[in-house]
């Protein structure tokens, strides 16, 4: 068994039961190795983390892992993690969503978490597309893409979710592709350990919803078109805008260092009481 | 001496409703609060937003929405806080779903609803007590709930502290009913000795980690329930699951599982249920009231006592689950029963559920904003 896998082992939970419900040709597994990999080169003891996750088949995935694990509500994971990162800042606490989760129905808590800069690890899974209820659009579902919502083409601009992201304040903000592979250890290793609300978007296929109606023939395909138009944001600045329509920037948007809100609350908790002594 | 020192730690305060809640909570152990404004359940916030941070581990959180509100209070009581939000008519209903959270991950939290006149946003600074089977059934799915009331000022302190006993003890999500009248009082209260209070915080597990089952199927349907992060590595979800929290959809796993939630509620139903019986000892006509209300019905008990009138008054404190087996008491003892309240009707729907045909069940329903008077509920019994 290669070194990896081995230690993905490690991480894993054996009395859950497996086989685990993502599709062949799924990149969530490859960001569920990610994290492993960055939480294992952190050194962060599992008892430490606390995997939270919302709806959907990003949702799926706390349940295989053996941390502290909380499946809640669709689109309100960032609320939850608020709660557990506020109650016990010790704590380090690592936020899955989808694109569905995050920037849909949770778009709200996405925002005001930049704002608050709450220390929470974010990992956005996007793969534009409501997988798990059957292929519907998201609200970064690109301009013009089928699903069985939008038969006849998305009419909707797609948002944007690093940049928004980076608007409302984050202090750590990147993206990768499931291609990247490094590139993706190393953002969600300084996502884990950067202070404040650090988010990592990962783009990652969904063949069986996404990519069969919108004319990418197999897995492969996406994987492919991924490898050849991941750019970096270095690269992606100078681009035409007409260019820019055709690629997928990758790499730091945004990295500051300011206190947590959490740490900030410790603070002002601590000037009260040592003034009232 | 002893004696002494007791009384002086009892402190007499005028407050308003909402500021008796939280001290209240804060007695009942409460360190974690977050909310969103909202007329008339503010001050509980408000209040919140001063005390908690003087406290050496308090947090106070104010969040973007109610159904950010009580996702935070559930995420800090998973991490091991005694938690609490409050809100109103739309919060409420926001809110609903995450109570269904709670009910299924077993959470334990304190949730107050300061009830104003609805539907929608209805009358912001108006009474009403039009969210009661709201409370029971507003979250989907089957589920048990506990429910409890308060009708003046003291009350909102004392059932404060129980909801949180309750939250504790049997792992639920407890919703506290006041309403705008009862939360604007303002009045005196007596802040009870912390130390002669019976306060429950949740059981902590003792076996080690590998045995410990976080959703176990034993003898009091409730198990022990560590803090994230304390070594006890579990998975708690939304999901229909088993005994060690993993999601299951086999038909018998699913079955006790959610026999077991129910049974959890139904087999402390005498420690849960709560109510004054006042005059009812040989009362032949009673009144079931609850909240404000049930002040003005107690006046009205006096009047029609002063007028010769056998007349006795159920005081509810615990709405769900409902306190069957003193209602159908009464229901059996007097020839008629009377239900006022500031609805169209959701209390006085169980009562006549329980009844059966035992007795005479009459209402009576204000849904204009106002109060009703002890001088209503008496004209109504003297003409029955």
């Amino acid at each position: 068994m290669a070194k990896v896998t081995q230690l993905i082992h490690n991480y894993l939970r054996h009395t859950k039961k497996f086989p685990h419900v993502f599709c062949p040709g799924c990149g969530h597994g490859i960001v569920l190795g990610s994290l492993i990999r960055s939480v294992h080169a952190q050194g962060i003891p599992k008892d430490d983390i606390v995997l939270v996750a919302g709806i959907g088949c990003s949702g799926r995935i706390p349940v295989y892992v053996d941390f502290n694990t909380v499946h809640t509500t669709h689109g309100r994971a960032l609320t939850f993690a608020t709660g557990i990162k506020l109650a016990n800042p010790k704590l380090k606490v690592i936020v899955i969503m989808g694109d569905g989760d995050a920037m849909s129905i949770g778009g709200n808590h996405l925002m005001h978490s930049a704002r608050r800069n709450i220390g929470l690890t974010a990992l956005v899974l996007n793969n534009h597309i409501y997988g798990m209820t059957g292929g519907q659009s998201s609200s970064t579902t690109p301009f013009g893409c089928y699903s069985t919502t939008t038969p006849f083409g998305q009419m909707e601009k797609e948002f944007d979710i690093a940049e928004i992201t980076k608007a409302c304040g984050a202090n750590f903000v990147a993206r990768a592709t499931v291609m990247q592979a490094n590139l993706m250890d190393r953002l969600i290793s300084t996502a884990l350990i950067n202070p404040g609300f650090n988010l990592v978007e990962v783009i990652t296929p969904c063949h069986t919803q996404f990519g069969r109606k919108n004319k990418y023939k197999t897995t492969v395909d996406m994987y492919k078109w991924l490898k050849k138009n991941a750019t970096p944001i270095e690269k992606y600045v100078d681009m035409p805008p007409e260019k820019k329509k055709e690629v997928v920037s990758t790499g730091v948007f945004s990295h500051k260092d300011c206190a947590g809100l959490e740490e900030r609350y410790a603070q002002m908790r601590q000037n009260l009481n040592g003034g009232a002594a | 001496m002893a004696n002494k020192t007791k009384k002086k730690k009892q402190t007499e305060i005028f407050a308003l409703g909402n500021e008796a809640v939280v001290e209240g909570a804060l007695l009942a152990g409460c360190d974690f609060f977050a909310g969103y404004p909202i007329t008339p359940s503010t001050e509980i916030a408000e209040e919140m937003a001063r005390r908690l941070p003087c406290l050496e581990r308090g947090v106070f959180i104010q969040m973007e929405d109610e159904i950010a509100s009580l996702g935070a209070v559930i995420g800090a009581s998973l991490a091991g806080r005694k938690a609490m939000t409050a809100t109103s008519g739309p919060g409420f209903s926001l809110m609903q779903e995450h109570i269904g959270y709670a009910c299924i991950t077993e959470t334990p939290l304190v949730l107050v609803n300061v009830m104003r006149a609805g539907p929608s946003t209805g009358m912001p600074t108006s009474p009403a007590q039009a969210d009661v089977q709201q409370a029971r059934w507003g979250t989907h799915g089957d589920h048990p709930i506990v429910v409890l009331s308060a009708g003046d000022v003291q009350e909102c302190l004392e059932m404060t502290v129980t909801a949180f006993n309750f939250a504790e003890k049997y792992r639920t999500p407890v919703i506290l009913l006041l309403d705008e009248v009862t939360a604007h009082t303002r009045e005196k209260i007596t802040i009870p000795d912390p130390e002669g209070l019976y306060i429950y915080s949740r059981l902590l597990p003792s076996m080690p980690p590998e045995w410990y089952m976080p959703f176990e199927d034993n003898m009091r349907g409730v198990s022990a329930m560590p803090p994230l992060g304390s070594g006890y590595r579990y998975h708690v979800t939304g999901l229909t699951h088993d005994d060690h929290g993993y999601p299951t959809s086999k038909p018998k796993e699913v079955e006790s599982f959610i026999n077991r939630l129910f049974r959890k509620i139904d087999q402390f139903f005498y420690d849960i249920q709560i109510v004054d019986e006042i005059q009812c000892g040989d009362a032949d006509t009673c009144i079931i009231a609850y909240g404000c209300v049930g002040r003005s019905a107690e006046l009205a008990v006096q009047m029609a006592r002063e007028r010769g009138e056998k007349v006795g008054l159920l005081k509810l404190k615990t709405l769900f689950p409902f306190p069957r087996p003193v209602v159908e008491k009464m229901l059996r003892q007097c020839s008629s029963v009377l239900v006022p309240e500031m609805n169209m009707g959701q209390i006085s729907r169980e009562v006549k559920r329980v009844n059966n045909g035992l007795s005479k069940v009459n209402t009576l329903n204000r849904i204009d904003g106002q109060i009703i008077t002890p001088g209503e509920i008496l004209k109504k019994l003297l003409k029955g």
